[in-house]
């Protein structure tokens, strides 16, 4: 059986295609458009492009906080000295890994969460919705504290709990070994962000038009079928544009390591990295070149998305 | 030293901007930065302050150098006004924030406490005004040895002695008698390990990837007889010599695996700091312990709110911190807060005519007693209240007398990091091999050839 989807409604052309002169209606249009985004056009330039413009320039240097007199320009040396570290590499594996397996893990709960709450019965929505944002609306920091206490060895309730599990007994040091560490890790970054992105995915649900659904249902399409060829395909933009949000949000992961582990058992993601450089060892040029190795990867994440799974951003929007 | 024992955890304040009086133009400079972004900048923009406001940036604590601040605003008559501003909790995020903030220039800095070993970091940028010399001359009288050395940097005084810390051996008496161990004499890690896994009791040491490793194996090394920088060089860091590999550093080595390998550690050795081997010390498997003398009013505060039985802070016995090899003296570590003047400060002589009055006898003696922070003044130990609360007093003032500062370098936190990015999990330290990784590691991070 072949996907339904409403074929795609045609686009008006610009008014200010190329080929015709533009009409004073649209250039009033067009101005007004430049007054009312240039104020946040501004600020974006001034809170964004800017650092991200001092930072490239200052990974081109040897430069240490504390010792301004002897800053010098290195070049691309920061970079090769980056690329050339293996503890770079551990920190991209792993990072890649949480992102993955918290993305992954949020997809499948968030769409199962969306569903539940346009199921709900009307009565019923605002409460589920607002329960289900909870932990969204806690800060990280927060809820890594709380994950933390949670498993710990002492204070945590986890050990005694669920001692019944294989492998976790009352000795068991979840923050101890790489892997437990990172579980937790990854559950407590599952726990918070889950509710965003099944808010956007509702948003998507939402824009599946009912009657492809009773079409399908007059044609005899199971529950099942209903959900993968009809519903799925019809949100596919609002899914891309949650992952894409949440990818470039876990690649960015920090609050959750640098609370529960600091960085030991090899836990140390990219962001942790660019943080001890910067910060801590006040190494303000290899540090920003960390910081711009990373910028580079979420553009690399997001321009792939975008192009190879031609997200469309203004389509989400339902434009 | 670490964060944990510094701070008091347990009754650690969140964090809180600036506490004090609110003076007009910070109330100005506040509402308007509030207005447009977060109030945390409001703290950031508070500007210099009037000639005799002087604003101290203290280490969480129970409340005491509030308190002093308050006293000393008091018996300076109206010359200065002493105001305090809270840092984070643990010692490196202080670091962080203070350095950031000195290298901005931040001129709304007048006092610090400052953890000893990054003073050189903060002396070699010139961060630090300098200590006039009448005023050397009397914060260092009768003050102990290691405590000057930690306020010292390049042969002259920096900062100004407040509180030394060190780590004692903690032991339960009946533990220490039934395995028939003389405490009265020095004992050793092998010593307390048997006893302990005879005894089926733990033995708590800071295991964990954070500074208090260093603190341990720059104990263990320098009871050795070694030291973790056998060369230093403040200019140039790739002339710094390590001392990693010499016998003390294997030596240190071999003691951290053993202890670390022993049935006598707890199972999450590994992620030990020191809060959470004071905690396992108070439960019924506490042994030993090496620990700053913070455990002891914890245990009396926990017995007194009715979380602890009393018998047990009864059972707590101290004694000075375990010796390497039978016949070499231990040198315990040192730890603490001294206190600088920052070189941007308004008004340099003020703040340390201020600091002179913080580090006074009697307030240290009433830091002492009521936040459990040992006094770097000898005289302090003769006090008959600090003894009433601190029995073990003198055996904190011999420790003293015995530590040795972790290493003094502008470097400091490469060098600390690299060794706890090599020394930990400490069960994984092979003794031949890790003092040759971390060398590498360390020489490669200094010579900006390596990600730390």
């Amino acid at each position: 059986m072949s996907t339904t989807t409403l074929p795609p409604t045609k686009k008006d052309e610009p008014v200010s295609a190329p080929k015709a002169r533009a009409s004073d209606r649209a250039r009033s249009e067009r101005k007004l458009g430049w007054l009312l985004a240039g104020p946040a056009f501004a600020v974006m330039l001034l809170v964004t492009a800017y650092p991200i413009l001092q930072a490239t320039y200052e990974s081109l240097f040897d430069y240490r906080l504390t010792d301004p007199e002897n800053r010098s320009f290195t070049g691309l040396t920061n970079y090769w000295v980056i690329l050339t570290d293996s503890l770079w590499w551990q920190s991209i594996g792993v990072t890649a890994f949480i992102t993955v397996v918290t993305v992954a893990v949020e997809l499948v709960l968030g769409f199962g969460l969306a569903l539940v709450m346009v199921k709900a019965l009307r009565a019923l929505r605002p409460v589920l919705r607002a329960a289900i944002l909870i932990p969204y609306a806690v800060i990280t920091v927060v809820s890594a504290f709380a994950w933390q206490f949670a498993f710990d060895i002492q204070s945590g309730f986890v050990n005694s709990w669920f001692a019944w599990l294989p492998g976790v007994s009352e000795n068991t040091d979840w923050f101890g070994d790489r892997w437990t560490a990172l579980l937790v890790i990854c559950l407590a970054e599952i726990w918070k962000t889950t509710p965003f992105i099944s808010l956007l995915l509702l948003a998507g649900l939402a824009q599946v038009p009912e009657v492809l659904q009773e079409a399908a249902k007059v044609d005899g399409a199971t529950r099942w079928q209903r959900l993968w060829r009809v519903t799925i395909p019809n949100m596919k933009a609002a899914i891309m544009v949650a992952l894409l949000f949440r990818t470039l949000d876990a690649f960015r992961v920090f609050d959750s390591i640098f609370i529960m582990t600091a960085g030991a058992n090899g836990t140390e993601s990219v962001s942790f990295l660019a943080y001890r450089q910067t910060i801590a060892r006040l190494e303000i040029g290899l540090g920003s070149a960390v910081s711009v190795l990373l910028f580079l990867a979420v553009v690399l994440i997001a321009f792939s998305f975008i192009k190879l799974f031609k997200v469309d951003l203004a389509q989400a929007r339902g434009e | 030293m670490s964060a944990i024992s510094e701070s008091h955890p347990a009754r650690a304040q969140t964090r809180a901007p600036v506490q004090g009086r609110d003076r007009p133009r910070r109330r100005l400079a506040g509402a308007a930065a509030g207005a447009l972004l977060a109030s945390g900048l409001a703290a950031c923009g508070g500007g210099g302050g009037g000639a005799s406001t002087l604003t101290w940036y203290i280490n969480p604590d129970a409340g005491g150098q509030a308190e002093i601040a308050a006293r000393c605003t008091e018996e300076a008559g109206g010359r200065y006004t002493i105001e305090t501003a809270l840092l984070p909790r643990d010692a490196a995020s202080q670091r962080e924030q203070l350095i950031r903030r000195l290298a901005a220039n931040d001129d709304s800095i007048d006092l610090m406490s400052l953890d000893p070993p990054f003073i050189p970091e903060f002396a070699q940028a010139g961060f630090l005004a300098p200590v006039p010399d009448d005023v050397a001359d009397r914060v260092t009288e009768d003050v102990v040895e290691s405590a000057i050395e930690g306020s010292t940097w390049d042969g002259e005084l920096v900062a100004v002695p407040f509180w030394a810390n060190t780590q004692l051996l903690w032991y339960r008496l009946s533990v220490a008698e039934e395995a028939g161990l003389d405490m009265s004499q020095p004992v050793t890690w092998d010593q307390i390990v048997q006893a302990a896994e005879e005894t089926g009791t733990l033995v708590g040491a800071q295991g964990t990837r954070a500074e208090s490793l260093t603190v341990w194996y720059n104990a263990l090394i320098e009871s050795a007889g070694g030291s973790i920088i056998t060369e230093s060089s403040p200019e140039d860091p790739a002339q710094i010599e390590l001392g990693l590999t010499s016998e003390a550093g294997v030596r240190a080595a071999e003691v951290m695996q053993m202890v670390a390998e022993s049935d006598a550690v707890s199972a999450a050795f590994s992620t030990s700091n020191e809060d959470s081997t004071a905690t396992g010390f108070e439960s019924e498997d506490g042994g030993f312990q090496v620990n700053y003398p913070f455990v002891y009013p914890r245990a009396l505060g926990a017995a007194e709110e009715g979380t602890l039985d009393p018998s047990v802070p009864e059972d707590y016995g101290a004694a000075i911190f375990p010796r390497v090899d039978e016949d070499t003296p231990a040198a315990p570590p040192y730890g603490g807060i001294n206190l600088g003047v920052s070189a941007f400060s308004e008004s340099p002589e003020l703040a340390y005519e201020a600091a002179e009055c913080i580090v006074s006898d009697e307030n240290q003696a009433y830091y002492f007693i009521t936040n459990g922070n040992p006094a770097s003044s000898t005289a302090v130990y003769d006090d008959p209240e600090v003894l009433e609360a601190f029995p073990m007093a003198p055996v904190i003032e011999e420790s003293l007398e015995l530590a040795a500062p972790r290493p003094q370098t502008p470097y400091y936190n490469e060098i600390s990091v690299g060794i706890q990015r090599s020394y930990h999990p400490p069960s994984s330290v092979e003794p031949g091999q890790t003092g040759e990784a971390a060398t590498e590691l360390i020489r490669a991070v200094l010579a900006k050839e390596d990600l730390l």
